[in-house]
């Protein structure tokens, strides 16, 4: 009995074992895709541009945002590097100067992004706008 | 302590209770309901989306909760042939597959307006689907496996390797840039969401906790039931 016992401890620890190798592994290797967006360092560094639809994140950097007729152009920063982006279409509401977003879009070159769809990225903080106010004020 | 877990005692202890659960859920739930969708102040951001959060956070907390339980339970069920721990796994795990849907629902409910899309293949939002799907192939092994001892060991099997998705769940968010936001309660520091706002979640996570319990009472007592009247095992 103890060493049946014994035994499924032992088939058990090998079961676990091995799907947490591999559960690693294929994480390991998929981890350009695991990965929801870049950042501009990100981009930076890229060995190639290829012609792929990727996704580039970060704070819309402040006093960036402008507006033309059919075009936004702004620039997105992970407060070391930046890149510019253009955009044409609508953009959900949360997007702002100093917020979080993510653009699905093409890499020109390493400076210049044509972003084809935005996304806005919310932040982990949640406070009534009267507790926002009383902090700015400080 | 083991005497307690014994299934005729739980079974007993459950009739008794779950007429008293039910009433304490639908209180607490009407409290927590109050608090979130009323009294509680809009966000400074999100306004009142914001809501969403206090059914979402809770749904995901539980989901989680209770896939981590089911694990523990099914090591136990495996290695010491437990009876009474696959009665509690397979009576717990409905309403921890209601939640991982439910979660997954207001996420996307939720996305819709704040980040611009339903869905995205996040590694947040994927590892929950995952969670959700390890739960529906837990809930059928013991629907398809005729053989009740093999169904036993699958099922736990099941859970067991699930398990290794929590991890990834909970801290995906730090392992990769993800489009889900990171925690916002956290153990060793300041949580970021206001406390008016936290008043509500704890709530709302107390009345989910109830409605887990409730469902699971009455699931388990099904299963003695069917147990008792022998020949309706696999019915």
């Amino acid at each position: 009995m103890v060493k049946k016992v014994k035994l499924r401890i032992l088939f058990l620890l090998a079961i676990i074992l091995s799907a947490i190798l591999s559960v690693f592994l294929i994480l390991k290797s998929l981890e350009k895709d695991v990965v929801f967006f870049l950042s501009p360092t990100d981009v930076k560094v890229l060995k190639t541009i290829d012609t792929k639809k990727i996704r580039v994140g970060g704070m819309v950097k402040d006093k960036s945002i402008s507006i033309s007729s059919e075009k936004i152009n702004f620039v997105i920063t992970d407060f070391k590097n930046e890149i510019s982006v253009s955009y044409s279409g609508s953009v959900p509401n949360l997007f702002a100067e100093n917020k979080g977003v993510v653009a699905e879009g093409f890499l020109e070159d390493r400076n210049y992004f044509k972003a084809v769809k935005i996304l806005a990225k919310h932040d982990e903080n949640y406070m009534p706008p009267e507790v926002k106010e009383a902090l700015g004020e400080k | 302590m083991f005497k307690l877990l014994k299934p005729n005692q739980i079974f007993e202890i459950a009739s008794k209770l779950t007429k008293f659960i039910s009433i304490l859920f639908i209180v607490v739930l009407t409290i927590g309901l109050t608090e979130a969708l009323i009294l509680s102040p809009e966000d400074y951001k999100q306004s009142h989306s914001v809501r969403i959060m206090y059914v979402h956070v809770p749904a995901a907390w539980m989901a989680l909760g209770i896939f981590s339980v089911l694990a523990f339970l099914s090591l136990s069920i495996f290695i010491f042939k437990n009876k009474t721990f696959f009665l509690i796994s397979k009576s717990l795990a409905p309403s921890g597959f209601i939640f991982s849907i439910i979660a997954l629902v207001t996420g996307a409910i939720w996305g819709k307006p704040t980040w611009g899309t339903w869905w995205a293949w996040d590694a947040r939002i994927t590892s929950m689907l995952i969670l959700a799907l390890f739960y529906l192939i837990y809930l059928l092994s013991w629907k398809v496996i005729e053989n009740k001892e093999r169904a036993i060991k699958i099922s736990s099997l099941i859970a067991i390797i699930g398990a290794i998705n929590i991890p990834i769940i909970k801290f995906s968010v730090n392992w990769w840039n993800t489009l889900h936001q990171g925690q916002s309660i956290k153990i060793l520091s300041d949580s970021t969401i206001h406390s008016s706002m936290l008043l509500p979640l704890f709530i709302m996570t107390a009345a989910f906790a109830l409605f887990s319990l409730l469902i699971f009472l009455m699931k388990f007592n099904t299963e003695m039931i069917k147990i008792k009247n022998k020949g309706l095992d696999r019915l």
